[in-house]
């Protein structure tokens, strides 16, 4: 039983008068790539958004590295050593490739060198310079991915990295997502094409309506295949 | 269910009694200012509370309005009648202009916009020779309205006609908010690109309700000036065009009654604090202040949300 | 051509004020009216601190931003901040009313008359075309001095990234481990500290009294729709090219030099109504 890195219990979230997430509970385990499934409205990005401590309120417990951080603002949680990777990606206009890369700042030792992580994207080296707005989407994803590898964080959050780009540039995210997953860290990945996901996750979790209502080891995915297209509702 | 709850027209009733009696009880010069400046404020509602706009420049019809009338009665010598007009269409004339200009800007721009215009006039005020400049104009005469029926020279009487015209401001705001126009401005105000969509030129309706604001606003500066018979520079400053939003707020924004309550209440408090001087704008900051971190509904406002949780089912 | 040159000084404070209001905007959303007030206080602690504490211009001009900046972070923390919430109209009306307080109490102390404040450079310096007194030619060049060092703070420097970044979305940036809040607290009181600073190096030029502030607030604020938000470079430019304006007008029709720049406002909003530099918001 790897030991357990993040560990989430109950957790209810509302985006003000609406009740979004009503008991959400899994678990991570040091190193593991566990995804969460689900069709659109489920929850996924409210869970991910809660765990950072983005979200306006919320209770329950979650616990990082055996800590409580369901009370605490998002940048005493950054620091603790999670990151987020946003659906929207968010990088920022007013900053160029390079400023973007260095602005999350280091919150613990042990995160890649920046030229290290110019060696795993070589095309964001080359347009360091380049506001960072101006590039693709697919260079866009992975200076947001990028960016959170330099902060030291060990557990990384990532919504949607493949969401609306080209197959070629999916391939890649994947090859890199298995990389730092070798590199030993552990994700919690969103994703609606569950192909993609299954090409990387050691599990799933399936949500639906704000829960967590199922479980399923990358192994049993073959024969839990047409459970699993009845959740997504492919 | 219809409307308007019975305790609103007995408001009203006791109000208007109130009014009628009001200049035996209390000195009539003070009942019009106020009265005045009670207009002047429900006129800067109409465009705050209603069309969401907030217009930091109010002063400038408000003043202009009064230099016309002084002009139109004192220089060219014609009846408070039409100087009251002048009054009006002058102010809505630059309504027109700097509203024009001003819509381009959204929020917190626009209402830079208005106070810079304002600004731009006060500075225009104090150079053109047919303001007065610095002395401003000094002894405007009190001529008897319609043609002699009513000798305004009379305190008391004069009181009658600036409550009939502030009644008339005040009835038509209350048109215009009920009116299909006003539910567009309410429509445009909470969601602007909602209304848009469903084809409705905001523009225009904001630039309309901005006219009809600098219009009564103008309305209110005429009549003052008939009141007081002068007309100066603080009428067009920039302190004017704050305390003006200051008796809104204090009455509460959105409520058609509250500025009328927050003008009483700031015209009293500036003449009891008359002695004190230039402490009278620390305690108008003050009040500002304690208004926008705690009471922001103002008075009224205050008074209608508590009435309101009162009567809800437990 | 004198005039022009004048002109220019005039444009240094236009410049360094409006920066700091559109620095101030950007990260708080917040039209900080009490600028002017912050200004004037700016001079008033050089002229306390040389009448009671002896204490010379050049110590001024760095003492006072300390604590008028000091100050600025106090309103911050104890008003500013809890009001973000609501609508933009709210700040403005908060630092309007602070403005108010603030500017009546030194009225009401020391009443609305000015006291002078000696020029700590004496004399003239021949530019060919005129001869200038040196102080306002230092007041040119040190307020260019400051001005484009803020921006190369801005613009050019780790912790600019991060103003920059939270301006554009506090939520992400905060997220990456950065105490927003306390970014926006520190860029209130840097604001507040330019806006203190440009007054200490007003002093020897006007006089120093308790309504300096709000008549000059109410010209920048049309130099800030003018220029337009977004960009700091643009309010440096703006700000000396409409003084630059004003000087020019002094020579071809006096009469209007207080007013050109709310015509040049005018004429911008017909024509871009978003602003020289700015982007529609």
């Amino acid at each position: 039983m790897p030991d357990m890195l993040l560990k989430v219990e109950g957790l209810q979230a509302w985006y003000g008068e609406s009740h979004i997430l009503h008991g959400v509970s899994f678990d991570i385990g040091r190193g593991e790539l566990v995804t969460l499934l689900g069709r659109n409205g489920a929850g996924k990005t409210t869970t991910l958004k809660s765990i950072m401590g983005i979200v306006g309120k919320r209770s329950g417990s979650v616990r990082f590295e055996d800590g409580e951080t369901v009370g605490k603002p998002s940048d005493v949680i950054a620091r603790l050593g999670l990151a987020y990777c946003p659906e929207e990606r968010g990088i920022f206009a007013s900053l160029n490739v390079e400023e973007n890369l260095m602005l999350p700042p280091v919150v613990k030792p042990g995160g890649m060198s920046l030229a290290e992580i110019y060696q795993l994207f070589p095309n964001l080296q080359e347009r360091r310079r380049s506001q960072g707005t101006k590039l693709s989407g697919g260079e866009q994803q992975m200076l947001a991915i990028g960016r959170i590898l330099r902060t030291g964080a060990t557990l990384l959050l990532l919504d949607e990295p493949t969401e609306g780009l080209a197959p070629v540039i999916v391939q890649r995210i994947g090859e890199i997502i298995r990389q730092l997953k070798a590199r030993g860290f552990t994700i919690l990945l969103v994703e609606q094409n569950f192909h993609f996901a299954a090409t990387v996750a050691d599990r799933h979790y399936v949500m639906e309506d704000g829960r967590v209502v199922d479980m399923i080891a990358a192994d049993d995915v073959q024969q839990s295949i047409g459970k699993l297209q009845g959740y997504l509702g492919v | 269910m219809n409307g308007r709850p019975l305790g609103v027209f007995v408001g009203y009733g006791l109000a208007l009694v109130a009014a009628l009696i009001a200049p035996w009880v209390a000195y009539p010069v003070f009942l019009m200012t106020a009265l005045c400046f009670a207009l002047f404020a429900c006129a800067f509602n109409l465009l705050l509370g209603y069309a969401g706009l907030m217009s930091f420049g109010h002063a400038m019809f408000f003043g202009m309005a009064g230099y016309f009338f002084g002009h139109v009665v004192k220089v060219w010598n014609m009846p408070p009648e039409v100087g009251l007009v002048a009054g009006v269409a002058g102010a809505a004339l630059i309504g027109l202009v700097t509203g024009a200009l001003a819509i381009r800007r959204q929020g917190i721009y626009f209402a830079m916009i208005t106070l810079a215009f304002a600004q731009m006039i006060y500075f225009l005020c104090v150079q053109l020779p047919f303001t007065g400049g610095e002395d401003g104009l000094q002894g405007i005469a009190r001529k008897p309205l319609l043609g002699g029926l009513i000798p305004t020279k009379d305190d008391r009487v004069l009181y009658y006609v600036v409550l009939a015209i502030f009644v008339f401001g005040y009835a038509s705001i209350h048109r215009i908010i009920h009116s299909p126009f006003g539910q567009v401005l309410k429509a445009i105000r909470d969601n602007e690109q909602r209304a848009l969509s469903l084809g409705y030129e905001a523009d225009r309706y904001k630039l309309l309700a901005f006219v009809l604001s600098a219009a009564l606003a103008g309305l209110a500066g005429a009549t003052k000036a008939m009141v007081l018979q002068f007309a100066t520079l603080t009428d067009v400053s920039a302190a004017m065009s704050g305390e003006v939003v200051l008796m809104a707020l204090v009455g509460g924004l959105g409520t058609i009654a509250g500025p009328v309550v927050g003008a009483f209440i700031i015209v009293t408090m500036q003449n009891y604090l008359a002695s004190f001087g230039e402490f009278v704008l620390v305690i108008q900051g003050a009040i500002f202040v304690v208004i926008v971190m705690a009471f922001r509904k103002g008075l009224v406002g205050e008074i209608a949300e508590w009435w309101k949780a009162r009567r809800r089912p437990a | 051509m004198a005039q022009v040159a004048l002109g220019l000084v005039n444009g240094a404070f236009y410049a360094m004020l409006s920066l700091g209001l559109a620095v101030i905007f950007g990260m708080l959303n917040v039209i900080n009216f009490t600028h002017g007030a912050q200004f004037m206080m700016g001079a008033f602690a050089a002229w306390l601190m040389l009448g009671l504490l002896d204490v010379p211009f050049w110590a001024a001009l760095v003492l006072s931003p300390l604590i008028v900046g000091l100050f600025g972070v106090v309103i911050e923390r104890l008003m500013l901040k809890r009001i973000y919430h609501l609508d933009h109209l709210y700040g403005f009306l908060l630092t309007f009313g602070l403005a108010l307080i603030i500017e009546g109490l030194f009225q009401w102390k020391w009443g609305s008359g000015g006291a002078p404040y000696p020029a700590p450079i004496r004399g003239g310096t021949d530019l060919g075309f005129m001869v200038m007194p040196t102080y306002r030619l230092f007041v040119v060049v040190a307020a260019l001095v400051v001005c484009l060092a803020t921006w190369y703070a801005i613009e050019r420097t780790r912790l600019g990234a991060y103003l920059r970044a939270a301006t554009e979305n506090p939520t992400l940036v905060r997220a990456f481990g950065i105490n927003v809040p306390r970014l926006i607290t520190l860029t209130y009181g840097l604001g507040v500290g330019l806006a203190a600073l440009a007054g200490v190096l007003a002093a020897p030029v006007q006089q120093v009294s308790a309504l300096m502030g709000t008549n000059l607030v109410l010209v920048v604020f049309a130099v800030v729709v003018i220029g337009g938000m977004g960009s700091i470079m643009g309010s440096i430019v703006t700000g000396f090219g409409l003084g630059l304006v004003e000087g020019l007008t002094k020579v071809v029709y006096p009469p209007a030099s207080n007013t050109v720049i709310f015509v040049v406002m005018a004429l911008v909003l017909l024509v871009k109504p978003a602003g020289l530099f700015g982007q529609s918001r």
